[in-house]
C-alpha cells in the first residue's frame, strides 16, 4: 500500500447516493483492504457482492470461503503476511467466527469483522433487523481480551467507521467489529467522500531493528511493532500463552503480563476511542441512549418530546465498546433518567446501569423490526 | 519376525539443521517413542535441500501433538486453531504467492475439526502443503478416537473398539483433484524427506500422509506400547506400490493387512493462484 489514493481506481472524493452496505465495502478498499473472505448470509451479502468486483479491479484478493470460520481465520493468514483483511457476516456467521476473534486478539493479528445484525436468536428473520449482537461482540470468544466495536446509524458512518476500523485495528493490533445493522446496510443515503488527503490511514508500525533484539510481544509497549511472514524475523505466533518472545508459557508472570496488556492497549486508549454524539443534552432531563438505526427513530422522538415541552435529549454511541463511560455517567449526572433503546430485551441497557446512578428504563423493541419514533416517544412520555 | 539393529554411532549434541530448529526450545513436549520427531527431522532436511530461501518458508499448525510442529522451526511459524491452520495458511498464500506455506498437524486437526477446509483448499488447488501425521487417534487430548481411527480400535473413548470407518486420505485428496499425493509412515525417513522436498516443488495443492507411531496414545489401547512395536509392524506390513488403486489403501492397523505406501499421484493443474491471475485479468488489473 505504498502507492497515493489518487493513483488507485477508488471512489473519487464527490457526493453519492448510495447503499450502507456498498459505502462499507468502497470505504474498505480506501482503507487499504487488500484481503476479503466472507460466506454468503443475509443481509451483509452486497458487501461481499461489490468486494467480489472492486477488489481485482484494485489487484486486490477477494475469496469466498467455505464457511464463517474460514473466512475469519483467513483474513488472520492475510494479515499474518502483513496486508489489510476484512469479512463481514451476520449473527449465525458472526457467532461461528468468535473463537477466531480470540485467535486475533491473542496474534494480535489486525483485522476487521463486519457484522450486519439481523434478527435472531438462531436463524431468525434473515432478512429482518435485529441489534442482539451487542453483548457477544464483547464478550463472545472465551478468555480476557479487548476489542473495540463500531456502530454506524447512517450510510455515511457506516462509510467513516469502516474507515476507523481499519485504522484502530492497525494501530492497536486488534480486532475491530463493524456493529451494524440491516437498516443502516440496506438503506440508500447521501454520502460525502471527502479529499483524500483528509482521509486519516494508518498502517501498523513495522520493526525493522537488528532481529537477535526483535521481542515480537514485546511489554516495553502496549503494541508491539509487528513482522510479516517472510520479513526474515523468524516469529513465532501462538494462541497459547506467550511469553515475550511468542514462545508458549506456563509462568504466572508471563501470563499476567501478556493478558493485562492484551486488556490495558484498550483500556488504557478507550478516551480516544469513544465516539459518540450529542442531541438536546444541555438541559435534559430524560436521555435516549442509543446507537445504530434504533438511533434515527429515537432523534425523530426527541424531537417530538420537545415540541411537547419534554426537556428530552438524545446521546448516540458511535463506539459500542469500549463502553463510553465519561459521556454516559456525565448524562446520567444530570439528567433524571435515562432510557436506553436498542433493538433487543436488554444488552447495552447494562453497562450504562453499572456507570450511572439515576434510574435506567430501557426500550425494548420486538427484535426484527425499527420502533417507530412513537414507540421511543411513548417511553420518553411515561418517564416523566 | 524382522531383526531390528541398533546402530551405533558417536552421539553428538549438535545437530547439522541447528539453525533451522528453535533449540532453546527444547526439551520438546513428545513421548518417548513418538513419531513427530521424525516428522520435524524430515521436514528441516527438506527446507534445508529446497532450492527456497528458509526465509520464505512459513510453517502454520493446528492444536495436537502434531500441531507443537511450529513451535520447534526456526523460521516464520503460527500456532493457530484446532482444525483451522489450512484456512490461515490460506489466506497467507494467497495474499504472498512468493512464500512456500507448509501446514503441517495432526489428523484429528485437519481432517476431523478441520475436514471441512481441508476438502475445499484441494478443490481450489491453493499451492500449499499439507503434511499430515495421522497417528490414529486424538493424541494431546487423552486418546479418543477420531475419522481415522481404524473401525474396531480401541481408544479412551471407543472401550468397546471403534465403530466407525475410517478416513482413506489418499484417495480423498486424489478425488478432490491435489496434483501431488503420497502416504509415508515416519520409518522410510528418506523416503519421508523426499516427497516433503517434491511437495515444496509441486505447483499446487501437495499432501503426504505421514503415519507416525503413538506408543503412548494410540499404541497403550491397541497393544503397541513401544515406539518400537510400530517400526516393527510398519516393517511387516508396509508395501510401498507407486501405482496403487487408492480405492483399496484404507488403513486397517490388523496385522497382515498392508500399510500402502508410495508418490501416489503426480500431476499438473491450474492453481488457485493461475486462476485468480484470469480474474485479475478479466477485471482489467492485468494485462
Ligand atoms: C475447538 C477445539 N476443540 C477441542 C480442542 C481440544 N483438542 C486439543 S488437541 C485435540 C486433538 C488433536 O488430535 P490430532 O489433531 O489428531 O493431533 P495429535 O495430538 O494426535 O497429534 C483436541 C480435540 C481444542 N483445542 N479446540
Ligand atoms: S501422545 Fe502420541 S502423538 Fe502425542 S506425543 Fe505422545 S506419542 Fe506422540
Amino acid at each position: 500500500m505504498d502507492q497515493k489514493l489518487e493513483e488507485l481506481k477508488l471512489l473519487k472524493p464527490g457526493t453519492y447516493f448510495m447503499m450502507g452496505n456498498i459505502a462499507c465495502a468502497e470505504a474498505a478498499l480506501i482503507a487499504g483492504c487488500e484481503f476479503y473472505a466472507g460466506y454468503p448470509i443475509t443481509p451483509s451479502n452486497e458487501i461481499a457482492e461489490h468486494m467480489s468486483r472492486r477488489m481485482p479491479e484494485l489487484g486486490r484478493h477477494f475469496i469466498q470461503m467455505e464457511d464463517e470460520i474460514a473466512s475469519a481465520v483467513a483474513i488472520l493468514g492475510a494479515s499474518a503476511a502483513g496486508v489489510k483483511a476484512m469479512t463481514a457476516t451476520s449473527g449465525p456467521g458472526f457467532s461461528l467466527m468468535m473463537e477466531s476473534i480470540g485467535l486475533a486478539a491473542m496474534l494480535e493479528l489486525p483485522c476487521v469483522i463486519v457484522d450486519v445484525q439481523r434478527a435472531g436468536p438462531s436463524t431468525g428473520i434473515p432478512t429482518f433487523v435485529g441489534q442482539g449482537d451487542v453483548m457477544q461482540a464483547r464478550w463472545g470468544s472465551h478468555g480476557d481480551y479487548e476489542l473495540v466495536a463500531y456502530a454506524p446509524s447512517s450510510v455515511q458512518e457506516f462509510f467513516d467507521l469502516t474507515i476507523e476500523a481499519f485504522n484502530t485495528s492497525e494501530l492497536l493490533r486488534i480486532p475491530v467489529i463493524v456493529l451494524a445493522d440491516e437498516v443502516v446496510g440496506h438503506m440508500y443515503g447521501k454520502l460525502v467522500v471527502p479529499e483524500y488527503s483528509k482521509i486519516n490511514i494508518v498502517n501498523r508500525k513495522k520493526y525493522t531493528g537488528p532481529r537477535e533484539k526483535y521481542l515480537p510481544y514485546s511489554c516495553e509497549t502496549l503494541v508491539p511493532p509487528f513482522v510479516a511472514a517472510g520479513d526474515g524475523y523468524r516469529i513465532h505466533m501462538t494462541g497459547l500463552t506467550h511469553d515475550e518472545r511468542g514462545y508458549p508459557s506456563l509462568e504466572i508472570d508471563d501470563s499476567r503480563k501478556l493478558i493485562e496488556r492484551l486488556v490495558m492497549k484498550v483500556r488504557k486508549n478507550a478516551k480516544n476511542l469513544w465516539k459518540y454524539e450529542s442531541y438536546f443534552m444541555d438541559d435534559a432531563d430524560v436521555v435516549v441512549i442509543t446507537f445504530g438505526v434504533t438511533a434515527r427513530s429515537s432523534l425523530e422522538a426527541v424531537k417530538r418530546a420537545r415540541a411537547e415541552g419534554i426537556k428530552a435529549g438524545m446521546l448516540k454511541l458511535l463506539t459500542i465498546w469500549p463502553f463510553p463511560e465519561d459521556p454516559v455517567r456525565i448524562a446520567g449526572e444530570y439528567a433524571k433518567r435515562i432510557l436506553v433503546a436498542e433493538i433487543n430485551m436488554g444488552q447495552l441497557i447494562h453497562p450504562v446501569k453499572e456507570v450511572v446512578r439515576c434510574p435506567v428504563v430501557g426500550i425494548n423493541y420486538p427484535v426484527g423490526y425499527a420502533p417507530p419514533p412513537e414507540y421511543i416517544l411513548d417511553g420518553i412520555r411515561a418517564s416523566v | 519376525m524382522v531383526e531390528v539393529q541398533v546402530l551405533r554411532e558417536v552421539v553428538s549434541s549438535e545437530s547439522p539443521r541447528d539453525d533451522l530448529i528453535r533449540r532453546e526450545r527444547f526439551p520438546h513436549i513428545w513421548c518417548p517413542g513418538c513419531g513427530l520427531g521424525t516428522v520435524l527431522k524430515c521436514y528441516v532436511e527438506a527446507i534445508a535441500s529446497s532450492d527456497i530461501p528458509r526465509d520464505k518458508h512459513v510453517i502454520v499448525s493446528g492444536i495436537g501433538c502434531s500441531g507443537r510442529m511450529a513451535g520447534y522451526v526456526n523460521i516464520d511459524s503460527y500456532h493457530v486453531t484446532h482444525g483451522r491452520p489450512i484456512a490461515f495458511a490460506e489466506g497467507m498464500k494467497i495474499v504472498r504467492p512468493d512464500l512456500e506455506v507448509t501446514v503441517i498437524s495432526g489428523d484429528g486437526d485437519l481432517v476431523t475439526i478441520g475436514g471441512n477446509h481441508f476438502i475445499h483448499a484441494i478443490r481450489r488447488n491453493v499451492d500449499i502443503n499439507v503434511f499430515l501425521v495421522n497417528n490414529f487417534i486424538y493424541g494431546m487430548t487423552g486418546n479418543q478416537y477420531g475419522s481415522t481411527t481404524p473401525l474396531g480400535a480401541r481408544s479412551s473413548t471407543s472401550p468397546y473398539g471403534c465403530p466407525e470407518y475410517p478416513f482413506n486420505l489418499p484417495l480423498l485428496a486424489a478425488a478432490l483433484g491435489a496434483p501431488f499425493v503420497a502416504r509415508w509412515t515416519t520409518l522410510h525417513v528418506r523416503q519421508l524427506a523426499e516427497a516433503m522436498k517434491k511437495a515444496m516443488k509441486v505447483k499446487g495443492f501437495a499432501f503426504i500422509e505421514i503415519i507416525s507411531p503413538c506408543p503412548v496414545g494410540f499404541g497403550s489401547y491397541n497393544e503397541m506400547r513401544e515406539g518400537m512395536d510400530f517400526i516393527k509392524f510398519f516393517l511387516e506390513n508396509c508395501i510401498v506400490d507407486h501405482n496403487a488403486d487408492l480405492n483399496k489403501v484404507a488403513i486397517s492397523m490388523r496385522p497382515g493387512d498392508p500399510i500402502i505406501l508410495g508418490n501416489f499421484v503426480e500431476r499438473e493443474a491450474p492453481t488457485y493462484h493461475d486462476l485468480e491471475r484470469e480474474v485479475f485479468r478479466k477485471a482489467g488489473w492485468l494485462k
